[in-house]
C-alpha cells in the first residue's frame, strides 16, 4: 500500500481525541436522564455491568482490528475489514460505517448550532425569558423550526434570531478543522477543547452544589435532595430488587453504555488505524473510556438533575426527563435564569454542549475522508469538497423538514441507532470468530502497557456478542413497528428513509470503486504477506 | 439524600474518578519510546499528486 502519511503526533492527543469523540450531549443530557427515569442508584448497577461486558470489550476489539489495519496501510472501515477478513465481501460490510457518521453528522450538527446559538444568546444575554417554561418552549419550537416544515430557514426574525447563523458557523468550523488533517486539526483542536469543556463542567457543578435550598418556602427541594433523587437506592418506594426486576432498565442502561462510549460508530477503528503497529491501545483505549465515564458520571450525573430537582421538585424533574430536548433547550434554560449568575452560567453551559458537540462531530468527518483519500486516491481538498457537498444537502434536508424533527428523529433512528448496532454487532463476531479472538488478543497484547485479563478473551467471544444481539433484538421489537408504520404513513419520514439509502448506495459505489483500485495495486493476497 | 444514595453515588463517582486518574498516571508515567514518537506531519493536502 501506498504509504501513510497521516499519523496522530502524540498518544495524549489520540486519547483526547477520542474521548472528544465519545463525550457529547449523551453525557450531560441524556445520561441523568435515563438515570433518574429508572431510580437513580438502582440505574447504576446494569449501567456498570454493561460497561464491562459491551463497552469496554467492543472499545478494545475497535481499537485492535484499527490498528490492525493501519498496520497494513488502511485507514478506512472497508480497507480494514478488507484485511481482518479476507473476503470480497468484506469491504462491502463496512459500508454501513461509512454511512453511520456521516449520516449523523447531517443532524448532529444542527443540534451543535442550537447549543451554539443558546450559548451566545446567553452570553449576550437575549435569552432572559423569564420564569415560565412555556416561553422556552415556544422559543425553541420557533427557533429549530418544529412548527412547519421550512420554517427554521424564515428569517422573519432577523439574522440574530436565526438558527442559520451558528450553523452556518458551526459546518465552517468542522470543515477548517478536518481540512487541516488528522495531527494538526482534530487532534490540535482536541488537545485545547477537552480541557476547556472539563473547566466549564466544573464551573456549572460548582453553581450547582452550591445552590443550597434557593426558595425558603420549600425546603425540600435542596442540592442534597437533588442528589438524593440521582443516587438514592429503593426509589419511589421500590426496592433495589424490584428496580433490578425491571427489564426495560437493563435495556437502557446498556443503550446508554453502547451509545455513551461510541462504539458502533465506525469511528474509534478509523482513528486507531493512524497509530504505529507497536503503539499501546489497551490502556490507551482504558484511558478513552474512563474519561468519557468520568464526564458522564461524575460530572453529568452531578450537574443536571439536581439542578432541574432544585427548582422544579420531584413531579417537575420527572416530566423534564422524559425528553432529552425538554431537559436541554427547555427547562434548563428556566432554571439558568432563575438561579443568581444564571445568564453566566447558562452561557458556560451550554458552551460545554457545545464543545462536546464538536469535538464528536468532526470524528464523525474523518472515516469518509479517509475511504475518498485511500479508495479513490483524492486530494484532501477534493475529499473534503466531496464530503462537504455530501453533508450540507443532508442537513439541509433534515434542517427543512423541521416539523416535529420528524426528519431528525428517522435519521437518529434508522442510523443513531439501527445501524450502530448492526455495525457493532459486525465488528464484535469479526474480531472474535471470524479474525479470532486468540489472534485478535495477541494483537492487543502488543505493545500493551497494562495486562488484560484473559477472561475479557471469552467476554468478546460469547458474551459481548450475545448480550448486544439480545438488547439489539428486544430493542428492535419494541420499538420498530412504530417506525416501519411511519413509513407507509407519513412522506417525509418515507423521504428521510429513502435519503439514507442513497447515502448508503453512493459510498456503497466509492466503495466498489476503492475495492477495484486497490485489487489492481495491491492484491490481497500480497498485501496481507499471505 | 439516603445513607445508601451517598455509598452509590461516592462509589459510582469515586471509581470513574479513580479509573481516570489511574489510567492518566499510567499513561503520563510511560515516556513515550522512540517507536511510539510521531513526527509532526506536515499538512499534506496531496493536491498537487
Amino acid at each position: 500500500m501506498k504509504e501513510k502519511k497521516e499519523a496522530w503526533g502524540s498518544r495524549i492527543g489520540v486519547i483526547l481525541a477520542v474521548i472528544g469523540s465519545a463525550v457529547g450531549l449523551g453525557n450531560f443530557l441524556r445520561f441523568p436522564g435515563k438515570a433518574a427515569q429508572y431510580e437513580g442508584g438502582a440505574f447504576m448497577i446494569p449501567y456498570f455491568i454493561a460497561l464491562f461486558l459491551l463497552g469496554l470489550p467492543i472499545a478494545w476489539a475497535e481499537w485492535t482490528m484499527g490498528r490492525h489495519g493501519g498496520a497494513h496501510g488502511h485507514n478506512s472501515l472497508p480497507g480494514i475489514f478488507r484485511v481482518v477478513w479476507r473476503s470480497k465481501l468484506a469491504p462491502y460490510f463496512a459500508v454501513i460505517g461509512l454511512l453511520i457518521p456521516v449520516a449523523i453528522y447531517m443532524y448532529y450538527v444542527y443540534i451543535e448550532a442550537w447549543c451554539l446559538g443558546y450559548a451566545w444568546k446567553f452570553a449576550t444575554g437575549s435569552m432572559a425569558l423569564g420564569a415560565d417554561k412555556s416561553k422556552y418552549s415556544e422559543f425553541f419550537a420557533q427557533y429549530v423550526g418544529l412548527n412547519a416544515h421550512g420554517s427554521a430557514f424564515s428569517l422573519s426574525g432577523g439574522w440574530s434570531n436565526s438558527v442559520l447563523v451558528p450553523l452556518l458557523i458551526c459546518f465552517a468550523l468542522n470543515f477548517v478543522i478536518i481540512y487541516r488533517g488528522l495531527s494538526k486539526g482534530i487532534e490540535l483542536f482536541c488537545k485545547w477543547a477537552m480541557p476547556a469543556l472539563i473547566l466549564c463542567a466544573f464551573i456549572v457543578l460548582a453553581r450547582v452544589l452550591t445552590l443550597g435550598t434557593p426558595d425558603p418556602a420549600k425546603p425540600d427541594q435542596s442540592v442534597v435532595n437533588g442528589l438524593g433523587f440521582m443516587w438514592n437506592l429503593g426509589w419511589g418506594g421500590k426496592t433495589v430488587w424490584q428496580s433490578l426486576a425491571n427489564s426495560q432498565m437493563w435495556l437502557e442502561a446498556a443503550g446508554q453504555i453502547f451509545f455513551s462510549l461510541s462504539v458502533g460508530f465506525g469511528i474509534i477503528t478509523c482513528y486507531a488505524s493512524y497509530l504505529k503497529p507497536k503503539d499501546d491501545i489497551a490502556l490507551s483505549s482504558l484511558t478513552a473510556c474512563s474519561g468519557n465515564e468520568f464526564c458522564e458520571v461524575a460530572l453529568g450525573g452531578l450537574i443536571t438533575v439536581p439542578a432541574a430537582f432544585v427548582f422544579l421538585g420531584t413531579v417537575g424533574v420527572i416530566e423534564a426527563t422524559k425528553s432529552t430536548f425538554n431537559l436541554g433547550f427547555m427547562t434548563l434554560p428556566m432554571i439558568f435564569n432563575t438561579m443568581p449568575l444564571g445568564q453566566f452560567v447558562g452561557a458556560v453551559f451550554f458552551t460545554l454542549l457545545f464543545l462536546a458537540a464538536l469535538t464528536s462531530s468532526i470524528s464523525m468527518l474523518q472515516p469518509a475522508i479517509a475511504l475518498l483519500e485511500e479508495g479513490l486516491g483524492l486530494g484532501r481538498r477534493a475529499s473534503v469538497a466531496i464530503l462537504g457537498f455530501v453533508s450540507v444537502v443532508g442537513t439541509a434536508f433534515v434542517v427543512y423538514f423541521s416539523k416535529d424533527a420528524v426528519a431528525l428523529d428517522t435519521f437518529d433512528f434508522w442510523v443513531g441507532s439501527v445501524c450502530i448496532y448492526v455495525l457493532a454487532t459486525i465488528q464484535v463476531i469479526l474480531f472474535g470468530w471470524v479474525m479470532g479472538v486468540e489472534r485478535g488478543f495477541e494483537e492487543l497484547k502488543r505493545g500493551a502497557e497494562i495486562r488484560i485479563p484473559k477472561l475479557v478473551m471469552y467476554i468478546i467471544k460469547y458474551v459481548s456478542p450475545a448480550y448486544l444481539l439480545t438488547v439489539f433484538v428486544v430493542w428492535l421489537f419494541q420499538t420498530a413497528g412504530t417506525y416501519v408504520r411511519k413509513i407507509g404513513s407519513d412522506p417525509v419520514v418515507a423521504g428521510s428513509v429513502g435519503f439514507i439509502v442513497l447515502v448508503f448506495v453512493f459510498f456503497l459505489l466509492i466503495t466498489a470503486q476503492s475495492v477495484r483500485r486497490w485489487n489492481k495495486l495491491h492484491p490481497l493476497d500480497k498485501e496481507v504477506g499471505q | 439524600m439516603t445513607l445508601s444514595g451517598w455509598i452509590v453515588m461516592i462509589l459510582s463517582v469515586g471509581f470513574v474518578t479513580g479509573l481516570l486518574m489511574w489510567c492518566v498516571w499510567h499513561v503520563m508515567k510511560e515516556p513515550e519510546a522512540p517507536e511510539h514518537m510521531h513526527a509532526q506531519d506536515e499538512i499534506d493536502t496531496r493536491d498537487k499528486e
